[in-house]
């Protein structure tokens, strides 16, 4: 099923005269003429649709939660920030049908009763912002935003943000500090933006792609986007894969397609590169626990695993991972694990923003850590040290990216412990170019 | 009838029960308690707007949420930032979980500090050496380089060593809130956060110096007192003066006759509850400048009592003897070890080590 791509590849669908033309903003008209905005909370509701940016929350769940204080602004934020490593669909998304997004942030920005909402792009993606406000601007220039929008007496004003250049930036609390003209720094919660947002206001923010389902919602009906998926996990999803596949793209799966279809089958991946094999995925971007090719394709019970958020969590971090962001990275037998941590271990230890201690000081421990089992330096300990580390940072810190930091060093330890064993015992071996550690019985 | 008595909650921290004001945090409910069971904080300060919440020092089990909700929170939380509800039980001391949470905050905290104490200004009245002396241990297991910093300054009464600070971010916080300009905050993030100013500004207002008295550690001393003393050699003294900018309500810290530094006056948290100018930190040095009002009460706990007692009534430990008994006592292997004291002082190489310097080990 193909909600969000389904033109996508329709040439000039970037364009408001080709997106109106494939069937465009009829469910902006639809909600402003013919519905109250509790009428489309309601429907998205329905639809089950959870958050895409990563946590996966209930979307109509989140926009009930909204306070509502009289005389006091709401906002709407969609969070465009994208910066989680092997996560590219939001990207995908806006650059190349820009008015889905548009739409909808016409349609939740009713729902919600916000009158200027905001779009806060990662900052790197400067042709992707002047893409989003020239639709903007031909939004405007058809009626479906501004003053007045379609004579309803709706008004709408969308800004676009350049973001603040962090990944912590796509924290939303931190997310709501940058837009704010302040330091990206994570907020201490409570209040939730729901209450206390940006500017102190009212505040949802959600995902880009989230944002994205609520024009098929509108037009088709939230039971009619529930009947696909399955169970909890309702919908369609985009997975941007990476890694040693023979197709790496973004595909927009129904959830609950099984692992090894999303894998192997010609319509998605393409299955890992040929003459090679399945040892390691990360299923849902850098920060989901790395799990191997075994325990990717079918459960610890042996049931086959589904790509949804309850069969991928399945087994919990023993034995499962995380749907998180559909960041879906595939590593065959010539990737070093170790290697790939410290990779990871790197990227934390920048991104991090430093305000807690345990996050701020673990995350540079831990790549150091691993920079010399890397390169031959480490000893016995430090494996025990490395996963004692990642506990005392895991569940201590204000934002969720000190557990996002832990969970990718604890579970390759957990998984491929010898490999890390052998990078310290044969420190020679382990260390020269494009070495690495072959153990045919995680193979698939 | 209107019931104007302020309603109170109960809370029970460590199973001591306590009525405070809805609003409270868990770390104002504790503090009101006593020491005993106040968790240790290294960002939050009172005065301070919006502190708090970052290092994780204070982080306590909530085992119940309240008396409608008795379900435990799932995570530590921060107890300088949570409110307290009414019937909430909190475990701090008594939670093994919240005291190995502790130890790993104190050894995050001073994996990449210097240890540099014994040059240190603020040696004696430091947080973090309370905080690892009180919920640390006493060994490291980091092995990597410390990080380190370019040397800035920031002008003629401040100095900034960048490579003791702990980010709790109060000196930002005090400049924002009671200076009318301000030009420093956090550059960077992550390990590499760093305060400063931009560019390079020297930090020039009337109410700057306060962040000295902020600061936890040594990472913004007074440049007018550094290297002259060690706290523990001065003496603290309250002292008021007329001041046209602060409320004068300062303390002198005295060595011989001499004023050698100036501080606000810091209550029983060492925080500090009415600022004072520059004026009066680095200007007044002369005793004609105050008004005497007597000693500042000093905790005998605190080594700033140090050397303020007449010495026959302090027992001096004999430290040389202490640490050999210790140190024989404490290695844990099965080779041959001497056990009594005696023994100790009858072996060769103790009777060598005393005949070549008698006085670092003070026998007669
Ligand atoms: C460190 C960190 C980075 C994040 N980055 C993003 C991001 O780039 N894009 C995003 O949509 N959500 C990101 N999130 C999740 C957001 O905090 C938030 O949950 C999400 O935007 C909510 O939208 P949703 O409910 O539609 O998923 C990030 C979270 C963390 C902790
Ligand atoms: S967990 Fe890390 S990124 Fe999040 S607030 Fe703390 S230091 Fe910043
Ligand atoms: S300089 Fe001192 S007060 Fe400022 S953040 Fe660092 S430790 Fe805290
Ligand atoms: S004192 Fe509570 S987090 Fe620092």
């Amino acid at each position: 099923m193909k909600i969000l791509t389904e033109h996508i590849n329709t040439p000039g669908i970037e364009t408001f005269d080709v997106y109106r033309k494939k069937g465009g903003y009829t469910a902006v008209e639809k909600v402003i003429k013919k519905m109250t905005p509790e009428e489309v909370v309601e429907e998205v509701k329905k639809s089950g649709v959870r958050g895409r940016g990563g946590a996966g929350f209930p979307m109509g769940m989140k926009w009930s939660f909204l306070a509502k204080p009289e005389g006091v602004p709401r906002y709407l934020v969609c969070n465009a920030d994208e910066s989680e490593p092997g996560t590219f669909k939001d990207h995908y998304l806006m650059k190349n049908i820009p008015h889905l997004l548009i739409e909808g942030m016409i349609i939740s920005s009713y729902a919600l009763g916000a009158n200027k909402s905001f779009i806060y792009v990662r900052g790197e993606l400067m042709y992707v912002i002047h893409i989003l406000e020239k639709a903007i601007e031909e939004a405007k220039a058809a009626g479906f935003l501004g003053k007045n929008i379609l004579g309803s007496g709706y008004d709408l004003e969308l800004v676009v943000q350049p973001g603040g250049g962090a990944y912590i930036c796509g924290e939303e609390t931190a997310l709501l500090e940058s837009l704010e003209g302040k330091r990206g720094n994570p907020r201490n919660k409570p209040p939730f933006p729901a209450v206390k947002g940006l500017y102190q206001c009212p505040t949802v923010v959600n995902n880009v792609e989230s944002i994205a389902t609520t024009s098929w919602i509108i037009n088709n009906g939230g039971e009619a986007y529930a009947a696909i998926g399955i169970g909890k996990s309702t919908g369609t999803k985009l997975i941007s894969a990476s890694g040693h596949i023979n197709k790496p793209g973004v595909y927009e799966i129904n959830l609950g397609v099984s692992c090894d279809e999303f894998l192997n089958s010609d319509e998605y991946c393409g299955g890992v590169r040929k003459g090679h094999y399945l040892k390691a995925v990360v299923a849902g971007g850098s920060s989901v626990p790395i799990v191997p090719g075994h325990l990717f394709l079918k459960t610890a019970n042996g049931e086959d695993r589904l790509m949804s958020y309850e069969s991928l969590s399945d087994g919990g971090f023993a034995t499962g991972t995380m749907l998180g962001s559909g960041g879906f990275i595939v590593f065959d037998e010539t990737a070093c694990i170790v290697r790939n941590t410290w990779n990871f271990a790197r990227f934390y230890e920048h991104e991090s923003c430093g305000q807690c201690s345990p996050c701020r000081e673990g995350t540079g421990w831990m790549q150091k850590v691993l920079n010399r089992i890397e390169h031959g330096k480490g000893s016995m300990h430090d494996i025990d040290l490395l996963v004692d580390i990642s506990k005392k940072i895991e569940g201590n810190t204000i934002c969720p990216l000190g557990d996002a930091a832990a969970w990718p060093v604890a579970s390759a330890i957990r998984h491929f412990r010898d490999e890390f064993e052998w990078h310290i015992k044969e420190p020679i071996a382990a260390t020269k170019p494009g070495a690495v550690y072959m153990k045919e019985s995680v193979l698939v | 009838m209107e019931n104007t008595a302020p309603q109170l909650f109960k809370v029970t921290i460590d199973g001591v029960e306590v009525e405070v004001p809805p609003g409270t945090t868990i770390l104002q409910a504790a503090r009101k308690i006593g020491p005993e069971v106040a968790p240790p904080a290294m960002c939050y300060y009172e005065p301070l707007k919006g502190s708090g919440g970052k290092c994780r020092a204070c982080l306590v089990k909530v085992s119940a949420g309240s008396a409608k909700d008795p379900r435990p929170m799932p995570k530590l939380v921060a107890s300088c930032i949570t409110p307290i509800q009414d019937g909430m039980v909190v475990e701090n001391y008594t939670n093994p979980q919240v005291v190995d949470a502790r130890k790993s905050v104190v050894e995050f905290l001073l994996i990449n500090h210097p240890l540099d104490c014994p040059i240190c200004d603020q040696a004696g009245e430091c947080h973090l050496q309370d905080f690892s002396y009180e919920h640390g241990v006493g060994t490291t297991r980091y092995e990597e380089d410390r990080r380190t910093f370019e040397k800035e300054d920031i002008g003629p009464y401040i100095q900034l060593h960048m490579t003791r600070c702990v980010l709790c971010y109060r000196c930002v916080y005090t400049a924002d809130q009671i200076t009318n300009k301000r030009v420093h905050g956090v550059m960077g993030r992550g390990d590499h956060a760093e305060i400063s100013t931009y560019i390079g500004q020297a930090i020039d207002n009337d109410f700057s110096g306060n962040v000295i008295d902020v600061c936890p550690v040594g990472a913004l001393t007074d440049k007018t007192y550094r290297f002259k003393n060690r706290v523990w050699f001065s003496k603290p003294v309250d002292a008021h003066c007329d001041c046209e900018k602060c409320s004068g309500k300062v303390q002198l810290w005295y060595r011989g006759d001499e004023v050698i530094r100036v501080t606000a006056r810091k209550n029983e948290w060492g925080e500090v509850k009415e600022f004072i100018c520059n004026t009066c930190r680095f200007e007044r040095k002369q005793t004609s400048d105050w008004t005497i009002e007597g000693p500042t009460k000093v905790s005998r706990a605190s080594v700033i009592s140090a050397n303020k007692y007449s010495k026959n009534l302090v027992k001096k430990p004999d430290f040389a003897l202490k640490l050999a008994e210790s140190q024989y006592k404490n290695i844990d292997d099965d080779r041959p070890y001497l056990h009594e004291m005696s023994e100790i002082q009858q072996s060769e190489d103790y009777k060598a080590l005393m005949a070549k310097d008698e006085k670092y080990f003070g026998h007669k």
